[in-house]
């Protein structure tokens, strides 16, 4: 996935390249890139510690605070229910993660290493669920929520997550099982391993990195779901941290606009942090499943 | 238990099982409900009766299902190839010898991570009538005189929910196509540098045919989200003004849901897929990759 450093810089001859001319070509586009990527991260931060006065002036400078405050924090964190939606959140995420992580481990080697009759179409089967969009599946989906009663719990959550993490995590999986050489496998059955024995003893070990690849994606898609929660849920116990900020935090014609960022902020910021540890595995996660 | 075990039919269904049952009830079934749901009158809380093509023929002579396709097409349109010239841009720059480079390389992907809901209120607050900082940067620049009225106004909210979608976009592709260019291999730039190529006829002649499998890929996707995106519309403009910014998803929700009425929606979200289809066969049929592309004739 990632190419070694000498490889690539005797790919040009860069080094003949002029500064200028570096400047013009590279650093300042790419600061330009980097200045609107990141703008709405730095403008969320300014807002949730502005005083109100401040949000509602067109005469200071925006790009700074003059006055810090917690306020909206204080607000938020205290006179929402943003603490249980976080909680929800976080219980949703994981759980489905797991769930979805495990049935996928046994699918992919199934699929892959078994190789049981018509697992070809099986495998082209949960390549197809992926491109399912919820976009289309969302109100028929509803419906099957409804009458199994778990419409507005938690559980109509954690049921239905799986149904675009599976087929992502099984499909990323499959490529990994497909780079452990087959002959361990073969080396062990000799031995008189059971199947059992090689998926946990030998292949899991071995395709750790490939978990920990699934796990995070599989964790961040949970995390930022929008319409299932929104149409699943209507309770504010049991919402989710982006339907609660966007159905309840904002209030008749009053926004309030410090809060509202505060809470953007909080709730973006686990998913960063879990990925700015796992970078590399979200990275080869993602484009590992596009390449296949 | 032995035999059982050693069985890979067996076995291999009972592997199969967890995430079959899984599949089967919370996505196969409502595959078949919602293209059912599509011909009955179905409310919530009434089972519909089959009523044919009735929801089709109305959608059909409904103007505003009508606006809402033209906006979906339009929106996934323009922002495709917006995200696509912009990230294999950003792709190609992030593939130069840089300092830092895996550090920019992650921060590069943080629009793509964070919650597209809590994104999406950042940009509602960016584009506000009266406190928009843009328009206050525009305005002590001398550029602008009022302060625009990014979400109020029919193009101008297509645009602005158009931009929201490509700063959204952007990282994901750029940051797939990046891996695309690392693997192919500096040889094929030397044996070019040494038949004289310019930087652009190394560009055009050996970078751009090597990645076109990864672009089809990549680009399905981004085709497929952003025909089939919910979540920036709802937060930014519930599709307003005028119903401007309608997509299909964001009508067949309102449809459904608050309106009540799952046939007409589950109708309108099934009239989505044909679209997915030609776009998937599409890439699948007409930027297949070649054996050659993928670095070798051995297949």
């Amino acid at each position: 996935m990632t190419v070694s450093g000498p490889a690539e810089e005797s790919r040009g001859m860069g080094y003949l390249e002029s500064l200028p001319r570096r400047w013009v070509t590279l650093y300042l586009p790419l600061l330009c890139f980097l200045i609107v990527l990141l703008f709405p991260f730095y403008w969320m931060t300014m807002t949730s510690f502005k005083p109100d006065a401040e949000l509602m002036s067109r005469e200071a400078n925006p790009f700074w605070i003059h006055n810090p405050t917690f306020a909206h924090f204080e607000k938020l964190l205290l006179h929402t229910s943003y603490p249980e939606w976080m909680w929800n959140t976080i219980i949703v995420s994981v759980v489905a993660t797991f769930t979805s992580l495990a049935a996928s481990v046994f699918a992919a080697y199934a699929i892959e290493r078994l190789r049981f009759r018509g697992a070809k179409g099986t495998g082209m089967a949960i390549f197809l669920a992926y491109l399912v969009p919820p976009s289309i599946l969302f109100i028929p989906l509803a419906t099957v929520v409804f009458q199994m009663g778990l419409f507005d719990t938690r559980w109509a959550l954690i049921l239905t997550y799986p149904t675009f993490l599976i087929p992502f995590c099984t499909w990323l999986l499959m490529g990994y099982f497909r780079t452990i050489p087959y002959e361990l496998e073969e080396c062990a059955l000799i031995d008189g391993a059971t199947r059992w024995q090689i998926l946990t003893k030998i292949i899991l070990p071995l395709a750790v990195p490939g978990l920990i690849s699934a796990g995070i994606f599989a964790f961040t898609l949970s995390w930022n779901e929008f319409i299932y929660a929104l149409t699943f849920v209507s309770s504010s116990e049991v919402k989710t941290v982006p339907v609660g900020v966007v159905t309840e935090l904002v209030e008749g014609d009053v926004y309030h606009w410090g809060a509202l960022m505060a809470g953007a902020l909080l709730g973006s910021l686990p998913v960063a942090i879990l990925y700015s540890f796992f970078v590399e595995y979200y990275v080869s996660g993602m484009t590992g499943a596009v390449k296949e | 238990m032995r035999p059982f075990l050693d069985n890979r039919n067996a076995l291999g269904l009972a592997f199969m099982l967890p995430a079959a049952a899984l599949l089967l009830v919370f996505l196969t079934y409502p595959l078949g409900l919602g293209l059912w749901l599509g011909f009955t009158d179905a409310r919530i809380g009434r089972p519909g009766h089959w009523i044919g093509i009735d929801n089709f023929e109305s959608l059909f002579g409904d103007s505003l299902a009508r606006l809402s396709l033209f906006n979906t097409l339009f929106y996934t349109v323009i922002a495709s190839v917006v995200k696509f010239a912009l990230g294999l841009w950003l792709a190609l720059l992030l593939n130069r010898h840089l300092p830092f480079k895996a550090f920019l390389r992650a921060i590069v992907l943080l629009p793509f991570i964070v919650p597209t809901a809590l994104s999406a209120i950042a940009f509602w607050w960016i584009y506000d009538a009266q406190f928009s900082v843009v328009s206050w940067l525009l305005v002590k620049m001398g550029l602008i005189d009022t302060y625009i009225d990014f979400l109020g106004e029919p193009w101008m909210a297509r645009f602005s929910t158009i931009a929201a979608n490509v700063w959204r976009g952007v990282p994901f592709v750029a940051i797939c196509l990046l891996a695309g260019l690392q693997t192919i291999s500096p040889t094929l730039y030397e044996a070019a540098a040494l038949d004289g190529a310019t930087e652009w006829q190394k560009f055009r002649h050996v970078t751009l045919p090597m990645l076109t499998p990864i672009i089809a890929v990549v680009m399905t996707f981004s085709v497929l989200f952003t025909f089939t995106d919910f979540q920036l519309i709802y937060v930014l403009t519930r599709g307003g003004p005028l119903n401007a910014t309608h997509l299909m998803a964001t009508l067949s929700f309102q449809r459904a849901i608050p309106g009540g009425n799952l046939g007409e929606g589950a109708a309108l979200a099934m009239a989505m897929a044909p679209f997915l289809l030609a776009a998937i066969l599409f890439s699948y049929f007409g930027l297949q990759r070649r054996a050659w592309q993928q670095g070798g004739g051995d297949k």
